[in-house]
Order: structure tokens, then sequence, then C-alpha cells
């Protein structure tokens, strides 16, 4: 167990070290970033307001984590977002009852994501390809189902999702930690994670060797379908209204990013869902850090590039390299010096 | 002592340091002018590592490298090949998607009026390709020819490029006889001109066919450099193996015990395309050994039994029972197991640990809701890696870092960890070297020793002769012979190729 602690210590790192740099730094630029208050039995403080806002992305990583580590990508998170959003105001506003709402917004979403699955595992079109479809038709679909308006509603129970709170944390933020730890022990505690990792690395070997490749795909962008589900309706009631053209909109590249900061590969393999949660926050950090800190507005943009750019070089393979070997001659001289006594 | 201007190039003291281990020390080596060097060692002695640092891609960590007796230190292979060392590895590192012509001269193109010449590319490439003896058409892709080609086309390219040096990193290991040959010529041919030729091989034959002198290492020290004349085939495995001499493979294994009684039994069993319908029975405790040349349909054969290829006729029937064989997992449930015979990319999952390779088709055949515990796979990897003596410092480490022979080793843990009763193994001994390939063929005698029923696929005559109890012979994607008791020989096996060649000759 100890073992174990100490290698996701040494694997989540990088991304713990990130963030806290990250909150250190707006801290400095905005002294009251770390005051919490408590009103009306729930939180309050910028730090709540990042877990906050950053809860569409922190779902869709989650997903988004699985895919990629079955060397896939899902680009259609986003739209699939809208889809669910607008048929979830849809629902409400045609008199479904809440559970009946969420349960056909959910039952969407994995619709979606099993069209996305089965495009990319029996088909075998390029996942990139095969989602980049349902991320363009999926916007035409929603504007679809809202007729090109923006879907208002107020039922109570819907908007409880998007600004209820449950034990003092907004419910998006409940919403997707624990989804998120409940997706992160499913994977780690049954076999499934070495599934998938051995089927992201070697897709034909894997399958030689007996795993069922085919399901596991499919699985991974049902996953990935759902999250966008939670997402949407979470967007969706957070403004009391479906917006086909905008909810979730880029938000798939921002998940993709959570996850490469996260340090999963795009090739596949190796994945933490732990790590692009926390690629999530960072995102959102800086997103929240640069409102905070008063600087235009126009340069938001380009420092969150930059603070990224930075992230990305400090983990890639060859920066570590040099890392290693800048702190290796010191060591081979002590060894010679050894050696010549 | 010869004079130093006599050696083309000459490396001492090379040292390389990996994290975790010492992949060279100390290691010397020199090339002549005109001499074809065999570099010889088991897998993982650093024969690799060696070229590596000669050819720049690895930087090393001590030692002094000459070339025409100048110090040189090549950060790249770009800068090796403008010093004249030229390289040309197992897997052809040429673009297969683009022609011959523009394979040739990839980065300097003749030109005219700032544009690729391609009429004047075509010209050279031909004759350049000419002094091999090859005519064949430049304009075609890459991929459109055989790897013995390829492997000439690269051979052209590097010599071309860099012209004093030529490093061949088992160039022969998916040749056939006809292509060694042809390419045996060429090395010669390239000797003559003044070349220095290093050679890194796990075939003994052509060792003693080919090379003048031979460096052998071992665990990443120089065991020694001599005359191949001087020395011995029996000296040289003893070099190689650092034991006194481990019996040679082949030879008198004799007890092949009598096979029991059939178990697995495949009537008319064929898919169309793949390997034409065939019966085939193998008993408990019997290795059925199938021998053809490349194309015949052997890997064909196997894939149908694994259930890789869904076949589309005939029946498999264990002790009368049906078996399914739709698929690899059909397969598996059924204990089947399959080594397959490209290891990188049907075999290992490279990013995964050695731990993880070993436990994914036990893995995957309980089911993903039946997890095996870390302590359970902890104890599975340990127990595999003692009782094949895979060599790694470590379970979790990454299975791609590990050698050839111990990446099979390795995958054979895999199925045995399954306890299969089936176990079909292709090409299970190819591009391992001399102690794996004796270990894995003890292995399979064990195995069958205890009852499994084995397919063994090898284009090492010898080897399946050692072994097998009976022989298939494959030709044109059928089975034409099947050889048991004494007619199962090397020279029974040959004319039965033969001989079916000849059948279906007019």
């Amino acid at each position: 167990m100890n073992t174990t602690l100490k290698t996701y210590a040494v694997r989540l790192f990088p991304q713990v070290a990130a963030l806290v740099v990250i909150l250190l730094m707006v801290s400095i630029a905005f002294p009251g970033f770390f005051r919490l208050e408590m009103q009306n039995g729930r939180l309050y403080g910028s730090l709540i307001d990042i877990l906050n806002r950053g809860a569409p992305v922190a779902l869709l990583a989650i997903g988004m984590t699985v895919v990629i580590a079955t060397k896939g990508i899902d680009l259609s998170v986003g739209a699939v977002m809208a889809i669910c959003g607008a048929v979830a105001a849809a629902c409400i506003t045609a008199g479904y009852g809440l559970a009946m709402t969420l349960l056909i917004t959910i039952g969407t979403g994995l619709l979606c994501g099993l069209w996305n699955g089965l495009l990319v595992a029996v088909l075998d079109i390029q996942p990139i390809i095969a989602t980049l479809v349902l991320m363009v038709a999926g916007r035409g679909i929603a504007q679809l189902i809202t007729e090109g308006a923006i879907l208002t509603f107020n039922d109570s129970g819907l908007i409880f999702i998007g600004s209820g709170s449950f034990l003092g944390l907004p419910m998006p933020v409940v919403i997707w930690l624990v989804f998120g730890l409940a997706v992160a022990l499913i994977v780690r505690r049954t076999a499934l994670g070495m599934l998938i990792e051995a089927l992201g690395v070697n897709r034909r070997a894997s399958m030689l060797s007996g795993v069922s490749t085919g399901v596991l795909l499919i699985a991974a962008y049902v996953l990935s379908g759902l999250c966008a589900a939670l997402a949407g309706i979470i967007a969706a009631a957070d403004i009391r209204g479906a917006d086909a053209n905008n909810a979730g909109l880029w938000l798939e590249l921002d998940a993709i990013l959570a996850v490469v900061v996260g340090g999963t590969s795009l090739l596949g393999g190796r994945f933490s869902i732990a790590a692009s949660l926390l690629g999530a926050l960072i995102i959102q950090s800086i997103n929240t850090g640069i409102l905070l800190s008063g600087f235009p507005p126009e340069f938001n943009l380009i420092i969150k590039a930059a603070i990224i750019v930075l992230i990305l070089v400090i983990q890639s393979p060859r920066a570590q390299s040099a890392f290693v070997f800048l702190s290796r001659p010191q060591a081979a001289a002590s060894k010679t010096g050894e050696e010549t006594k | 002592m010869q004079p130093a201007s006599s050696y083309i190039l000459s490396a001492t003291g090379i040292d390389k340091i990996f994290p975790g281990a010492k992949a060279l020390n100390r290691v010397d080596f020199s090339l002549r002018r005109g001499e074809v060097h065999a570099l010889l060692g088991e897998n993982g002695a650093g024969k690799s590592t060696l070229v590596k640092c000669l050819t720049g891609a690895y930087r090393r960590d001590g030692g002094r490298i000459l070339v025409d007796g100048a110090d040189v230190d090549p950060q790249s292979t770009l800068e090796a090949q403008n010093l004249g060392i030229g390289t040309v590895y197992q897997e052809v590192n040429l673009l297969s998607n683009l022609t011959v012509a523009e394979n040739l001269f990839l980065g300097r193109q003749p030109k005219r009026f700032g544009l690729v010449d391609a009429r004047e590319m075509n010209r050279r490439a031909r004759a350049l390709l000419a002094e091999y003896d090859l005519d064949i058409d430049v304009t075609a892709e890459l991929a459109a020819y055989s790897v013995a080609v390829q492997q000439v086309v690269a051979i052209a390219r590097a010599v071309d490029l860099s012209g004093k040096v030529l490093i061949l990193d088992e160039p022969t290991a998916s040749l056939d006889t006809h292509e060694v040959a042809m390419l045996f010529r060429i090395v010669r041919r390239l000797k003559e001109r003044g070349l220095g030729i290093v050679f890194i091989t796990h075939f003994l034959e052509q060792v003693y066919a080919i090379s003048d002198r031979i460096t052998v290492l071992r665990n990443g020290q120089l065991v020694g450099t001599r005359e191949t004349a001087d020395l011995p085939r029996r000296d040289l495995i003893a070099m190689m193996l650092g034991r006194e001499l481990v019996q040679e493979v082949a030879g008198e294994h004799g007890a092949k015990g009598e096979a029991g009684p059939v178990r697995f039994r495949f009537r008319g069993f064929g898919r169309k395309g793949h390997i034409q319908p065939f019966d085939l029975d193998v008993g408990a405790g019997e290795v059925v050994g199938i021998a053809g040349l490349l194309g015949s349909g052997r890997t064909e054969t196997a894939e149908i039994l694994f259930g890789a290829e869904r076949a589309d006729s005939g029946t498999a029937e264990r002790d009368g029972r049906t078996l399914d064989l739709s698929s690899p997992r059909a397969a598996i449930r059924e204990k089947f197991g399959f080594c397959p015979e490209d290891r990188k990319v049907d075999g290992i999952v490279g990013d995964l640990s050695v731990r993880e390779n070993i436990a994914l088709a036990l893995q995957a055949r309980r089911g993903w809701a039946r997890p095996i515990s870390r302590g359970e796979q902890d104890r599975l990897a340990d127990h595999y890696i003692k009782a094949l003596d895979i060599r790694t410092s470590d379970r979790e480490k990454p299975i791609k870092l590990l050698s050839g022979g111990n990446q099979q080793k390795a995958i054979l843990a895999r199925w045995l960890a399954t306890n299969p009763d089936f176990l079909i193994l292709d090409e299970p001994t190819r591009g391992i070297d001399v102690g794996a390939h004796a270990e894995i063929i003890r292995l399979i005698e064990s195995l069958c020793e205890k009852g499994m029923s084995l397919i063994v696929i090898s284009s090492e005559l010898e080897e399946l002769v050692a072994y097998s109890s009976r022989v298939i012979v494959l030709r044109d994607r059928a089975h034409v012979a099947e050889l048991t008791g004494s007619a199962v020989t090397t020279d029974g096996i040959v004319e039965a190729i033969a001989a079916s060649a000849g059948r279906a000759d007019p």
C-alpha cells in the first residue's frame, strides 16, 4: 500500500506542483484569493469558484482520459453537451418530471457515445474523424431540438443541479468529485484500467491475448458520452436554459488539454483520471486567476497559452532527460573520483 | 600490432550508462579496411548499444572513437553518416510509400531550376542499383518489393551516403536462403571495394560463411576479438554463453515421448484465400511441427487454429466435443494459447510492465470484473521470471526495454499463466540469441512431457526435427505432406517441400 501511495505521489507531483504555483501566483496578485466564507450553509470564495466553474471541463476530462488511453480522441463532447442540455430543457418544459428528464438526457448522452464507439470499434474509422461527425452534426441536432431559440426553464429541481449546494459545496462540484472518484475506483479496482491501457498500447496484441477490444472501445466512448451528458445538464441548469449555439462550445479542446496537462499521452496507454482532474483545475485556475488579477481580458488567452506551454515543456520527456543529463556529470565525476582513490 | 592506419574505425574504452544499468563497460572494437567483422553476443549483451554509440544515435559516456585515425564524436546519425559510417537496420528504415529512387536520394534529390529532376534522379538510381545487380523499376513504390530488395536499397543508400563503414544490424533475420546468398554477394563486393563492414546476426553459419573476424560481447563487456578461421564453433558458443559448452541446440534429444491418444481433431479446417482446408490430429503430449517456405501458409494455419482468422469451413473437436474457435477470446476459453511470429506487433504490449504483460491473457480470460490482485500478479510474474530466466532488472520494467529473447519468454509466460492445453508457437526462436534459444527448446520439450499439445512453426528444420513427433509440410497455402516417425529428418522435410513443388509443376 505504501509503495502504491508513493507511485501515485510521484505520478501526480508535476500537476499538484503546477496547481500550487499558479494558485500562489494568483494570491499575490489578488490578496483575498484564499478566503472562504460560509453563507446560508454554502461555502463561498475564489477557490470554490474554481471548483464550480471547472465542473464541465472536469467531467469531460474524466471520459476523455479513458478515450485517449485507448489511443482515441472524442471531439464530439462539446456538441453532445449542447444536445443533452437541449434535451433536458425540452423535456422539463414539456412537463416531464425531473427524474424522467435526467433519465432521458443521460440516455441521450449514452446513445451519442454508443454512436461514436460503433464508428470507431466496428467500422474502424479513425477516432478523430468518427467523432468529428458528431461534433459538426451535434450542434445542428441541438438547434433542431431548441428550434433555434434559447430554451429557458424554471424547474427548481433542475436548477438545483446547477446552483444548489450539498454539504456546503455547490452541486456541480459534488457531482464531478463523486463521479470522478467512482470512475477512478471502478477502473483501478477492477481490471478495466489495465485492459484499457493494454488496448491503447497495442490493440492487436491485446486482441490476440483475449481482451475484448471492441467492447472496451465502445465502453470508453459511451463513458465519454455519459460525462458529456452530465456536463450538459450542469451547463444548462447553471444558466436556466439550453443555448444550442454556445453550450459546451470549444470545451472538447479544454478537456483534451486537461488530459494532456494531466500527463496522459495522446498515443494511448498509461492514464490517470486524478491527474486529468488536476489538469482541469489548472486550466480553470488560470482562467479565474487572470480575471481576478485584473489583466485586460484580451491578454487572457495568450497568458493561458504561455502557462500551458510552460507546463508541457516541464513534462516533456526531452526536458526530463535534459534534467537527468544536467544532474549526471556530478554523479559521474564523484564516481570516477572514488575509482582513482 | 598493426599500424593504426589499417583500421578504418577503432573504438576504445566505450562506456554507456543507462539509468540503473551499465550497458557498455570499456568496450574496445576495431574494424579494418575491407573486412567483414561479426559482432556477436546474446540478446542484451550490448551489441545494439555499441552500434548506436558508433552511429551517434546514443551519446557515449566514455571512450574514444577514431575514424581513419582521427578522433570523432558523432552527435547524430547524420553526423556519423557524414563521417562515413552508415547503418542498415533489421527493420528497414526507409519510407515504404515513396519510390525506390526517392528513397535512394531523399534529402539530396538532383535539382533542376530548383525543382526535383525526377528523370535525372531515376537515371542515377538505376545506375546505382546496377552496381548491386539489381534491375528493378525505380519509379515503383518501395513497398512493392520484398524485404530483401528493400534491404539492398537501404544498403545502396547507406554506402552511397557514407562509403567507409557499413553496419548491418541483423540484415538476414527475415530473408530466405536465396536472399541471404544475394546479400552476401553484395557484402563481398563491398568488402573488395575496401569498406569495413560490421555484421550483426544470430545465425552462426552465416558468421562462418562471411566474416573475417569476430568480436563477442557479453553483459556489456568485451569477451574478445578473434580471427574467424581460428575460432571453432564450440569455442565461439562458449565465448557467447560464458558457460562451458551448453550442448548445441540441434542434435540428440532422443526422447520424444510417444504421443498420447488424439485429443484435438480438426477436419476440413480452412479459410478461403488464407489456407486450404486441412485435417489435423494432435495428441496429448505431442509436438506437431509445421514446416514450409515463407508464404506457404504457416502463419495462416496458426491464425486459423487460434481464431485470429475465422475458419469458413470444417470442424474442430476436443475428445469428441465441438470447439468454438471463432475468435481468440473463444479459443482462449477452450484453453488455447498462441505466441505470434511478429513479437513486436502482435505479441508485446510495449509500454506496459513485464508483470502486466505476463498477467494479460489470464486477466482477459477471467474478465474485467475479477481482477487478479496485485499480490497475485507479483507472484505470477516473479514465478515466471525465475522459471523461464527472464532477464529484467525488475518486474515493473516496461517490456519494450527487454531484449528480444526475454520478450519472447515473457510472452510464453503470458500463455503458461493461463495453463493452456493447446499451445501454438509461431517461430518461437526467431531472432533470439543462442542461450535463450536452447532454453526455449528445453521448455517446449518439458511442456510436451507434461501432456500439453503443441503446434510449433519454425523455419529451422534441425530444431523442428529435434522436438517434433510429426511434421506437417506446407506449400502454396495447403498442407501437402505429413512426416512421421523415422521420416522426420531435415532431409526428409526438404525432400517433401521439393517433391511437392515438383508435383505441382507440370
